[in-house]
């Protein structure tokens, strides 16, 4: 579904990206791990065309989107959500959702005036319908800004599901979260992947990458060094070395 | 009365040409060129009604879509710079628009006079309302109908999804773009709504002035279109209309009787009212409290 092709990404003299090589199948929880600084977060920002490629090819469902900016990426079917959660905070939970709704479906089922300044039944209870699946729907008029924490995540990816993506790609979506609010996150991105959504998760928690995914790959300064299940990822000594550090030097960690 | 018919006049414009920058406002963007698109609306309006006799609804209407369509024109190139940079950059659009009129003559005789803009001389004898016998009184309600038009147009604007989109952008670009907004699109369209609705402020200002000059049309009116959307706020448009009231009715002419003070007390009152209420006089909360104090319905949720 998503290919990438020894995709590279230099910031002046930093390798951020560095040849790298992923396909994403249809239908799976992808994993994407590796140290701070490995170029996760980057990775992420190539696919959705914020910042632009080196070298390398991003192929989605067979198209090439290498060079396409981040709406034309959306309208093809990549959604995303941020590490630090970016809503609009000054507008209402509702809006929040209804200006992302710019699905290509959406797009040509209605006329200019129509989507712009009208609003069609449809449209409003889709929006409904993912206040409910954020939990939210009881602060529908509040503004966004002032939600709890866990609150803005929920919405935040409410809003990636309003484009109705193919693809979502999620960089860090439990950061900053409890171990109970983990757990639902494991159970909502669960119900999306049976519900046929496919899925890159960018993440540091392991008890959530490990417990949901299909596949997994750890990058490290840039690079592919692992790829696999979760079992062999967690036996693969490249991993533990690059998260723990070479076995004379390892005093700790909790990878 | 006389006084306070322009009073009203001058309000009625000024809210015009502050609602043209709090549509670009709104976008995030901060434009110092409402002025120029202000007087292109003004000289193209003038020159209808004056050199080949239009009546001045038609003549306000092709000024400020010549208007709209020179933002148009100069949304793509200037919208690619941010903060600062577009700042300067349509400030240098404002002060060219400004110097084309210093330069431009174009006169006619009419009925043994000559009529036209003549350069730095100004375009004088733009006599539509006198000559078809408007009081101040009819040029006064004439303005404020215009007025109300625009500030419902974009209520209502407002309230649709255009107007959250239009906010999404302002509020944060990347996340805008992410969630599939053309930010060139939204933009260059704000631009364009803009420099209309200035345009139309300008055909109106034009005629009740009678008299235009390209020094009408400088700095100082570019950063008055911006002081009222930032000094009142974006959360809906009559924060803006409250700005004007307060600037043009209580700064400009209330403190007249202190003379050069009063520009001082301005810049001081500027920045206060950014200090104390960063978002404007009405800000979300004070929005919602007003709501909730009309509506009757207990305190304000925001």
């Amino acid at each position: 579904m998503l290919a990438l092709d020894g995709l590279s990404k230099h910031f002046g003299g930093v390798r951020a990206v560095d040849g790298l090589d992923l396909e994403v199948r249809q239908g799976e929880i992808f994993g994407l791990i590796g140290p701070n600084g490995s170029g996760k977060s980057t990775t992420v920002n190539l696919i959705c065309g914020v910042f632009p490629v080196t070298t390398g090819e991003i192929r989605f469902e067979g198209r090439n989107i290498t060079r396409a900016p981040p709406h034309v990426c959306l309208a093809a079917g990549i959604a995303r959500t941020f590490q630090n959660i970016r809503l609009f905070g000054h507008l209402s939970v509702w809006q929040n959702l209804w200006v992302a709704q710019n699905a290509m479906a959406d797009r040509k089922a209605s006329g200019f005036l129509n989507r712009w300044f009208g609003g069609s039944a449809r449209a409003r209870q889709e929006v409904e319908a993912l206040l409910e699946f954020a939990g939210v729907a009881a602060k529908a008029d509040d503004l966004a800004g002032n939600l709890s924490f866990g609150e803005q995540r929920r919405l935040e990816l409410a809003r990636a599901l309003a484009a109705k993506p193919s693809l979502l790609l999620l960089d860090e979506p439990a950061a900053g979260m409890n171990v109970e609010e983990v757990g639902q996150l494991r159970e909502r991105l669960a119900k999306l992947r049976d519900d046929g959504m496919t899925i890159l998760l960018v993440e540091h928690v392991m008890e959530l990458v490990m417990g949901v995914t299909d596949r997994i790959a750890v990058l490290n300064f840039g690079q592919k060094i692992a790829e696999g299940t979760p079992e062999e990822i967690q036996n693969d000594p490249l991993v533990r070395e690059a998260y723990l550090g070479a076995p004379q030097s390892a005093g700790g960690g909790n990878a | 009365m006389d006084f306070y018919l322009g009073l009203a006049q001058i309000i009625g414009v000024h809210t015009i040409l502050g609602l043209s920058a709090y549509v670009v406002m709104l976008t995030g963007q901060l434009s110092l060129a409402q002025a120029g698109f202000f007087a292109i609306g003004a000289y193209v309006a003038g020159m209808l009604t004056v050199l080949a006799g239009f009546h001045i609804v038609p003549a306000m209407l092709v000024g400020a879509v010549l208007a709209g369509l020179m933002a148009f024109i100069v949304g793509f190139p200037a919208l690619r710079v941010k903060g600062l940079m577009l700042v300067i950059a349509t400030l240098a659009f404002g002060e060219f628009v400004r110097l084309f009129f210093f330069n431009f003559d174009y006169q006619i005789s009419k009925g043994g006079i000559t009529v036209g803009p003549l350069g730095g001389e100004g375009f004088r004898q733009i006599r539509f309302f006198p000559e078809n016998g408007w009081t101040s009184l009819d040029v006064m309600l004439f303005v404020w109908a215009v007025v109300i038009i625009v500030m419902a147009a974009l209520w209502w604007m407002d309230r649709s999804r255009a107007g959250a989109v239009l906010r999404a952008v302002g509020e944060d670009e990347l996340a805008a773009q992410s969630a599939g907004i053309n930010l060139t699109v939204v933009k260059v369209a704000a631009m364009t709504a803009g420099g209309f609705i200035a345009g139309l402020g300008g055909g109106i200002y034009a005629h009740y002035t009678t008299h235009i000059e390209h020094l009408n049309f400088g700095v100082i009116l570019a950063t008055f279109a911006i002081a009222y959307p930032i000094l009142g706020g974006l959360s809906n448009v009559f924060g803006t209309l409250v700005a004007v009231i307060f600037i043009q009715g209580v700064l400009v002419e209330g403190l007249r009787f202190m003379g050069d003070w009063r520009n001082l007390l301005f810049g001081a009152l500027i920045v206060l009212a950014m200090n104390v209420r960063p978002r404007g006089l009405f800000d979300e909360r004070a929005t919602a409290l007003l709501k909730g104090l009309f509506t009757g319905r207990g305190h304000a949720r925001t």
